[in-house]
């Protein structure tokens, strides 16, 4: 007789108790709540919900940390009298030509002072370019990149988003899952948007004309005030920022005395103190609210504003005073995200889908159930058990793991209960050969589960593989495939292996036939 | 009564037929070639970029009507196709010109158009857009990947087996690579993330089916040491065929339940699995096996293996 090591029996049953403990969440009504799983977690495909994959421009930030340096060596030359012309940002590139290229060390040594990751080359032409070494630059690139996703973080909860995911991915990309969400129209609104806010003062001595013919005064510029219309209303503003968003605290929309939304704004100690200051100061003139290099209003300040508070008012609904609100009070970006990719599933489609395929997967099961049989009698009743065990091995373990089930990995689970049988195929035909040749039963069987052996586990290594690739390459649903591929393998040898393997012999033992009939 | 699809001690001769087999597969692959030259892949928009929107209009408009919805949007070529219900229709915008940014200013202006001309009641089940960085991406990964698993499985096979039986199999895996390329070029079907997927299953699968073959090979190699070549792998094939095609058997009717009831979304790729299988089936009996005889397997310098003790235990 082929002895059966304790230790087997153990595991299997350890192995049905968990597989059907764990899997049976997926079956029952969300009621039954004292079993210890859940049931498996659905992928967005299947749940419905929203993917988005955005990039940071952190460029934007590289370009802003030049110009600030460029306005910092500006200040020193201009101490050593240095002269220079055509001083510029362009491409990731700082530039200036200077007056007398016979500065060039002088010029050269103050750059440096002024930012000591600064590349700097000196043609002798006088024509100097300035670059972050890359250690500065990676450095920028990776905290705009982290400071963005923190405050796609923070804008996404403050819409009350269930469960959101939002990932880094690469050196510039962050990848947003929104479970639920089947309109992410607000959401790409919200993070369309840098909503770096400043406080300035109104260039009153500009004349519009002026500006519009390209006559900036030096150290203004111009900007469009909202009107309501696209275009807007020509304005012309000092680059010099009176308070920064940064200083915010709080905001809020509310509905002022003339019944229209604004935004009451609250700054911290230092924003109040300078926000005090500017009001004090500037009694009777304007001052612009500008977001993203748009002025939202330009009132007169009628006294000054002490208290560390204030208000927004302009052209806004509620609906886009609350988005504002929301904005400010969940910072600005670094820089702009730019939406590379998105994939929304409404959730009709992701009922379907899963209607769809468990229909699909259960009449694949019952069409191999009925095929084993037919083809190997009682010996199919054993890979039949077996193959029930590992799918519910397979939908625990992934319960468990807290792996996500996506439409491919229902497939995959459909493919898995067709390929699965292929290890007691394997057996089977192999114990038949066996038996042909004139082997006992027991000798038969012991020798085609022994033979059969290296061929499954060749087999289920080239599909190993396989899975492996795939998660390599995937994103969200393959992935999610994936796993339940390389999952299912282990499930699979194992249900093979062992628990037909024990069913089989228990058969074996109680009923001790003289011929086998596989 | 048993169901056996394939006889006891079947003698099919195989290995004789191995010419005709070759030149049908390489005109098959030829053609392919062709195909794929002259015709194409119908990149989905996970390749090709673009937009995917599928809705669902309760009051049941006619193609023309949707296609109507988008006159005037500016925005080139838009394909409309009724997608499982008559209700739902399945939109696809092409790829924008311009950057990531347009593509998503394509989706609002789709949105509105099929705004005013439904109303209010068009449900988006599902909508997608891949921007030009993204498609690169991805189209690039996935052929990565396909080298990547066949390098992997040859690899595997070189680790396993002696180098004969890598190259057999690897001729085997790219013939049924090649093959599915062509028949998604013929049908243009849509050849999307998801066929790269079905495309390395299928090279799993096949590899499998090859493994089983060989691991036969290698033992009668062993077990009948003065026996011809030809001989021993005509034997080879017959003993595993009929685990062969039960297995073929099982799989094509998993697969047949997601084509007939897994919903739109899955058939192309189940379509794909069902092909890529039938030839994997094929090329591992008609191609990897006979391949040895080209490639030359050493006689009689085999490592004994675990199946040495297998066969003294027994």
């Amino acid at each position: 007789m082929i002895h059966v090591p304790r230790w087997q029996i153990a595991v299997a049953v350890i192995a049905v108790v968990f597989a059907v403990v764990y899997s049976a969440p997926n079956f029952l009504p969300s009621s039954v709540s004292w079993l210890p799983g859940d049931p498996v977690r659905l992928g967005l495909d299947l749940q419905g919900g929203s993917h988005l994959l955005l990039r940071v421009d952190s460029d934007v930030v590289l370009e802003e940390r030049l110009e600030s340096v460029l306005d910092e060596i500006r200040t020193r030359y201009r101490a050593a009298g240095i002269g220079y012309t055509d001083i510029g940002v362009r491409q990731l590139t700082g530039g200036l030509t200077l007056t007398d290229p016979a500065q060039g060390e002088q010029a050269q040594e103050l750059a440096e002072e002024a930012d000591e990751t600064l590349e700097i080359d000196v043609e002798s032409s006088g024509r100097m370019t300035f670059r972050l070494d890359s250690a500065a630059e990676k450095e920028l690139r990776i905290s705009a990149l982290s400071q963005s996703q923190e405050v796609i973080r923070r804008r996404i909860d403050e819409t009350g988003t269930n469960e959101p995911t939002i990932q880094r991915q690469g050196d510039d990309r962050i990848l947003v899952q929104l479970p639920g969400v089947d309109d992410p129209e607000r959401i790409k609104r919200l993070l369309g948007q840098t909503a770096k806010m400043n406080f300035r003062m109104v260039d009153e001595t500009a004349s519009i004309p002026e500006a519009l013919a390209g006559r900036v005064p030096p150290g203004s510029e111009l900007l469009y005030e909202d009107d309501g219309s696209e275009q807007g209303v020509p304005i012309v503003v000092r680059r010099r920022v009176g308070v920064s968003g940064d200083n915010l605290v709080g905001a809020a929309p509310v509905i002022d005395q003339n019944n229209q939304p604004v935004v009451s704004l609250r700054f911290d100690a230092a924003g109040a103190r300078r926000f005090g200051d500017l009001t004090t100061e500037n009694v009777g003139r304007r001052f612009a609210i500008v977001l993203d290099g748009r002025v939202i209003s330009a009132p007169v300040i009628r006294e000054p504003i002490p208290g560390g508070s204030g208000q927004i008012s302009g052209n806004f609904t509620f609906e886009t005073a609350s988005d504002l609100a929301l904005l400010l009070r969940a910072g600005a970006l670094p820089a702009p995200l730019v939406i590379l990719e998105e994939r929304t599933v409404g959730p009709s489609l992701g009922r379907d889908s899963i209607a769809a395929g468990t229909l699909a997967g259960q009449v694949a099961l019952l069409l191999v159930i009925i095929y084993m049989v037919a083809v190997y009698g009682l010996f199919g009743v054993a890979a039949d058990i077996a193959l029930a065990v590992n799918i519910a091995l397979l939908l625990g373990i992934l319960s468990a793991l807290g792996a996500t089930l996506t439409l491919p990995g229902i497939a995959g689970i459909a493919l898995t209960i067709g390929m699965a049988v292929d290890a007691n195929v394997l057996i089977f035909e192999r114990i038949r050969e066996e038996t042909r040749r004139g082997r006992s039963p027991v000798s038969a069987i012991d020798t085609g589960y022994r033979q059969a052996l290296r061929a499954i586990i060749d087999a289920n290594v080239t599909t190993l593989i396989a899975a492996l690739v795939l998660f390599q390459m995937g994103s969200g649903p393959i992935r999610g495939f994936a796993v339940t591929l390389a999952v299912g393998v282990f499930t699979t040898m194992f249900c093979s292996l062992i628990i037909s393997r024990l069913l089989v012999l228990a058969w074996l033992s109680r009923t001790r036939p003289q011929v086998l009939k596989v | 009564m048993r169901l056996r699809l394939i006889p006891d001690d079947t003698t099919l001769q195989i290995i004789p037929l191995r010419r005709h087999a070759m030149i049908g597969s390489v005109v098959a692959i030829v053609a392919s070639a062709v195909l794929y030259v002259a015709i194409g892949l119908n990149f989905g928009i996970d390749f090709r970029g673009g937009i995917l929107i599928e809705v669902r209009i309760p009051e049941v408009p006619q193609v023309t009507e949707v296609r109507g919805a988008f006159e005037g949007a500016g925005l080139g070529e838009v394909a409309i196709q009724e997608f499982g219900e008559e209700t739902d229709f399945l939109v696809r915008i092409e790829r924008q010109p311009g950057g990531d940014e347009a593509q998503q200013a394509a989706v609002e202006t789709a949105r509105s158009h099929l705004a005013a001309a439904f109303g209010d009641v068009v449900e988006y089940r599902r909508v997608e857009f891949v921007g030009p960085t993204v498609s690169q991406d991805l189209l690039r990964g996935g052929a990565i990947a396909v080298l990547l698993a066949v390098v992997a499985m040859l690899l595997y096979i070189m680790f396993r087996f002696e180098m004969a039986f890598a190259w057999g199999a690897v001729v085997a895996l790219v013939h049924d690579v090649i093959l599915t390329i062509g028949v998604f070029s013929i049908t243009g079907l849509e050849f999307n993330v998801a066929t790269v997927a079905a495309l390395l299953l299928i090279v799993g699968y096949s590899m499998n089916d090859t493994v089983v073959v060989y691991d036969r090979v290698r033992e009668n190699l062993r077990k009948y040491k003065k026996t011809s070549l030809d001989l021993v792998l005509n034997r080879s094939i017959n003993e595993t065929l009929s685990r062969t095609v039960n297995t073929t058997v099982t799989t094509i009717m998993a697969l047949g339940a997601l084509i007939l009831l897994g919903g739109p979304v899955v058939q192309d790729f189940s379509f794909a699995m069902i092909w890529g299988i039938t030839v994997g089936t094929y090329s591992s009996i008609f191609l990897a096996a006979p391949l040895l005889l080209t490639f030359g397997v050493r006689r009689g310098a085999e490592t004994p293996g675990p199946k040495a003790e297998g066969e003294r235990a027994a």
